[in-house]
């Protein structure tokens, strides 16, 4: 019973602030739906990769060799813990594709004919498999075929061993092992320019000479078996038949980018909605502590019936509730529908071939508690702030502070501000503490549209960095085997190839302690103009005569600093085991490179010079006469240009990290929106009286108009560059969060002044358009009620 | 009771002030609001105070209904010494024995005339319905109008039936007629006497205007926050024949 004539206070004073309680509601449901959107899309995309994996039961271990036996398939079943193996023929090939001028990667797979293979199966999504017999049948990735409006029934060209041949498409598929379709040497994935094709036995067998025999093999283990002595053991096993060594799923290529993309999507949907969460929660608690400020001699005269501070302190707590529980269901709904979403877009980026979304409680819980904690909170400070106070006190209008007159100062104000300029003036200096509250949380709007938007900077940078600093070739490409150091002139020979450098790219297991590191040492000349060792803050590095040079993130990886020594096993050939020190490490934003001097790694391999690639930079005047006789050169595995490469790099990126980060722009700029329209809405409240009695003086409109818009204004012009600091505070939090730098990419602070100047100007728009709408106001004031009643 | 020549003298006192002072601000700015005022309240009696702006009546007023604590000196309840209370009795005391009336009504704009009365019902130990308290102020009729729907002297009155439907023993008005013409404010005056009369309210009455003297039991002269003279009138003219 107690209550029912508040409560019925408490619905009607809902809905006469319905449009202040809608923003803050639009507030809190921001921060909730980011976090929510983010933590449940990067559950269901690690559960949709788990499921996946399991259902096309996606190989544990994964090795290559020369050329093997296959009737080591029983001796490999024999290692304890392995339950299923493998064993296919793999090789790259360069592929034509009529209408396309470049030439374009493959890697062809062996399959049984007319069945799914017994691991690492296949999602068909067109067509149908090979069927047995027919030698020029394959089927290809889904990507690539998308890419070029590949169906079943179309033909690809292909050098396959030396023999360009030509090939019919009877399915497209999809594959765990392939998610990340990664042409070789690329830094992201290229769907158009390196395809997947699926491809009899029998064919592959016959084409490359492989019959009774492998080069490529895949396994898995028992539930929980540890794979590490099944990779020593398979090692052993494999060394003879010139095995690169065997690695876990954790390395495989497509498996490792996946889990370093959801690392990233994680710290992203960890960091970003946290700091979103807090701002959000900042301007909450400002908003709500300022509203209940206003609720000032109600409180008072509620206390003067004889309600307890409790008791008022509860009916403004409901309040409040009522505007957060509309604010975290707002929230979870949204969330809820771009988690939907923006996994749909992850995983077709992915391709991922199903797709599961069935977020847990706890983004949501997370999200609904510490708004709900957050508001209680300044509610409470604020309901205790009027009612502790007398009543008598608290319901009459705060008494204005002393304003102190500074010596002069006063005079010259005087002389050269008019009276509106003065009030609004006075206004912000007699209530310090507040214009701070307000000035901060427009600078906390501000903060929070920089960190959304600078994040374009910093791909920007990186990509400036990496492909205009670091590695500056026009061309790399790639030959079947390693070739004597005579292929260079050879490729300068080539039509619109400029200049060429050699470089080695040697696989290799880098190890200090107990970290290990499998990768490659890539070796390139003392005076390479094309492939530099670029550091992020001090340029160009020279390559040391001999030792390695690291990547700093490698070098974090592995522990070790300038001088220390790193264990190098080369995993091809000879399989050599040699002490490195490191010369030097360099900061960078992409990658785990260890470059060394070729000369140097030649004489540690003991090889006569070789080379696995060449740099080139090329004429692009003559690029369709290249590419054409690319297209014909068996000994070509890969063509990688740099223009293609940037932009996929672009491309990929922005489809990827650019969701996340399309949606924290939406929400910061109506959050921005927001936060101004409840100040200036609230300052009415405050100011409303005052206005009306100045009207009443003879003010116009536009001068009342003036006053109010003017604080808010001139706060906002004292926030701007607040916000600015906050941003790149912020920024630097977050690229500095240690959960965001993964071992493939890292984002610099770099924070462009459009991106600046862009969330300044969105402020002032936004207060400027939430100004219009208190014009209204402004010129409805009811000028006779305050001529009748005290405030 | 006043009306039947009773002296208010032979009654015991419901409130009582001692040595009650109240300075606002300190050093330079100190505003010295009450000096050493002393003042019993009889049970049922009807007081008039009576002051220029500033004499200090609002603030003896709030002082007396727990809404304000003095800075030195006391106020005693049935025995018990207020200002010893903390914010909790304070709150208790005004709960559950005093009922004011403002000058500006303070009527909450979203409720209506009932539910503004309930608002005080629903706390109250033994409260009449909200109904009876319109009632008595002759609302019945407009029980479900909100403020803005009503005139000054029905929202005032919508007041009073807040202010008395908890069946307070002490009816502190401040100005209750401040803000109404004549015609209005004496309605308004014989809600109060009417009230007084039948509930045997303590009824203290602030005003500038010294034609509602005539109507109380005693008059209080307020000057430079002190009492300055007490007079006691013969007999309470009825509200309905006063005239300004």
């Amino acid at each position: 019973m107690v209550g029912r004539a508040l409560d019925r206070k408490l619905l009607r004073d809902l809905w006469r602030l319905r449009a202040q309680v809608a923003s803050i509601a639009f507030v809190i449901a921001s921060g909730i739906a980011l976090l929510v959107m983010s933590l449940s899309a990067v559950e269901a995309l690690r559960e949709s990769a788990d499921a996946y994996y399991e259902r096309c039961r996606f190989g544990n271990v994964f090795a290559s060799v020369k050329r093997a036996p296959l009737y080591l398939q029983r001796r490999i079943e024999e290692i304890p813990g392995v339950q299923s193996v493998q064993l296919r023929i793999g090789a790259q090939a360069v592929l034509d594709l009529e209408g396309f001028a470049e030439p374009l990667m493959g890697r062809l797979v062996s399959v049984p004919e007319g069945e799914q293979p017994i691991l690492n199966r296949l999602v068909l999504r067109s067509g149908r498999f090979v069927a047995a017999g027919r030698t020029n049948e394959v089927v290809v990735n889904e990507s690539f075929a998308q890419a070029h409006g590949l169906q079943p029934g179309d033909s690809i060209s292909a050098v396959i061993n030396d023999r360009k041949r030509e090939l019919r498409i009877v399915g497209t598929a999809m594959s765990p092992e392939f998610i990340y379709v990664l042409p070789p040497f690329a830094l992201v994935p290229d769907k158009a320019r390196f395809g997947i094709l699926w491809m009899g036995r029998k064919a592959l067998e016959a084409a490359y000479g492989q019959e009774g025999s492998f080069n490529d093999l895949s396994l898995t283990v028992l539930r929980d078996a540890d794979t590490r002595p099944i990779i020593r053991q398979l090692d052993a096993l494999l060394e003879p038949y010139g095995s690169t060594g065997a690695i876990d799923r954790r390395d495989h290529l497509s498996a490792w980018f996946v889990t370093n993309e959801l690392k990233q999507n994680e710290a992203t949907a960890r960091i970003l909605p946290t700091i979103f969460l807090l701002v959000a929660a900042f301007l909450t608690n400002a908003v709500l502590s300022r509203l209940i400020a206003t609720e000032r001699s109600e409180i008072g005269l509620l206390k003067a019936f004889g309600y307890s501070s409790a008791q008022v302190g509860a009916h403004y707590a409901k309040l409040v509730v009522a505007i957060v529980l509309l604010g975290i269901a707002l929230g979870w709904v949204l969330g809820a529908v771009l988690g939907r979403i923006s996994t749909g877009l992850y995983a077709e980026n992915l391709n991922f071939a199903l797709l599961i979304y069935r977020p847990g409680p706890s983004s949501f819980l997370i999200g609904a508690l510490v708004s709900l904690a957050v508001a209680l909170g300044a509610t409470f400070r604020a309901v205790r702030g009027a009612a502790l106070l007398p009543p008598i006190v608290a319901m009459r209008p705060p008494a204005p502070p002393v304003f102190r007159r500074r010596r002069g100062g006063g005079g010259r104000l005087r002389s050269w501000i008019d009276e509106p300029t003065r009030i609004l003036i006075r206004q912000i200096l007699r209530w310090p503490r507040r214009s701070a509250v307000t000035a901060l949380s427009f600078a906390g709007a501000v903060g929070l549209m920089i960190l959304s938007l600078q994040f374009t900077d910093a791909i920007d940078a990186l990509a400036a960095t990496h492909f205009g600093e670091a590695l500056r070739e026009d061309l790399a490409l790639g030959f079947v085997d390693p070739k004597s150091t005579t292929v260079l002139s050879d490729v300068e020979r080539l039509p619109g190839v400029l200049a060429a450098e050699p470089m080695r790219f040697v696989a290799a297991d880098l190890s200090s302690g107990y970290r290990t590191h499998r990768g490659a040492v890539i070796g390139v000349g003392a005076d390479s103009r094309m492939t530099r060792i670029f550091d992020v803050e001090r340029g160009p590095l020279p390559v040391p005569p001999s030792g390695l040079v690291l990547s700093e993130s490698l070098a974090d990886k592995l522990g070790v600093r300038v001088g220390d020594d790193v264990w190098v096993r080369v995993l091809e050939g000879e399989r050599l085991l040699r002490s490195v020190q490191v010369a030097n490490v360099f900061g960078s934003y992409i990658g785990t490179a260890a470059y060394m001097d070729i000369v140097a790694l030649n004489r540690m391999l003991g090889d006569r010079p070789m080379v696995e690639y060449v740099n080139a930079l090329i004429d692009e005047d003559r690029l369709p006469a290249l590419m054409a006789r690319l297209k014909n050169l068996p000994a070509v595995s890969t063509v990688a240009l740099k223009h293609v490469a940037v932009a996929s790099f672009h491309e990929i990126v922005a489809a990827s990290l650019m969701v996340f980060v399309g949606f924290f722009s939406a929400f910061s700029f109506a959050l921005g929106f927001g936060v101004t329209y409840n100040a200036q809405r609230i300052a009415l409240s405050e100011r409303g009286r005052e206005l009306a009695t100045l009207r009443v003086l003879g003010f116009s409109r536009h001068d009342a108009l003036y006053i109010l818009l003017g604080e808010t204004l001139l706060l906002v012009c004292v926030a701007l560059p607040i916000g600015c600091v906050v941003g790149w505070v912020l920024t630097a939090i977050f690229v500095n969060a240690s959960g965001f730098q993964t071992e493939m990419m890292r984002l610099p602070l770099e924070i462009q002044a459009s991106t600046y100047g862009l969330s300044v100007l969105f402020l002032l728009l936004a207060s400027l358009v939430s100004g219009a709408a208190m014009k209204r106001q402004v010129d409805h004031l009811d000028l006779i009620s305050v001529l009748k009643t005290r405030e | 009771m006043g009306s039947d020549g009773e002296t208010a003298g032979d009654r015991s006192a419901a409130l009582r002030a001692v040595g009650l002072s109240k300075i606002y601000g300190s050093g330079e700015v100190e505003v010295r609001a009450l000096s050493d005022v002393a003042l019993d309240l009889y049970a049922g009696e009807m007081v008039v105070l009576l002051g220029a702006s500033g004499s200090g009546k609002s603030t003896l007023l709030n002082i007396l209904g727990g809404l304000d604590t003095p800075t030195t000196g006391s106020v005693l309840f049935e025995g018990q010494d207020l200002t010893a209370s903390d914010d909790a009795g304070l709150t208790r005391f005004r709960r559950d024995y005093v009922g004011f009336v403002f000058q500006f009504y303070n009527l909450i704009a979203s409720l209506t005339a009932r539910e503004n009365v309930a608002l005080v019902t629903e706390i109250a130990p033994d409260p009449m319905d909200p109904e009876e308290a319109l009632a008595v102020v002759g609302l019945e009729e407009r029980m479900d109008h909100f403020p803005a729907q009503l005139s000054g002297g029905e929202q005032q009155r919508v007041a009073i039936a807040r202010a008395i439907a908890k069946r307070p023993k002490i009816l502190l008005c401040d100005e209750p007629t401040g803000a109404l013409d004549s015609k209005t404010g004496i309605i308004v005056l014989e809600a109060l006497e009417s009230v007084n009369r039948e509930l045997q309210t303590t009824t203290a009455i602030i005003t500038h205007n010294s034609v509602t003297a005539a109507m109380a039991d005693r008059v209080i002269y307020l000057a430079d926050g002190r009492i300055s003279r007490i007079d006691r009138n013969a007999s309470r003219k009825a509200a309905r024949t006063l005239a300004w």
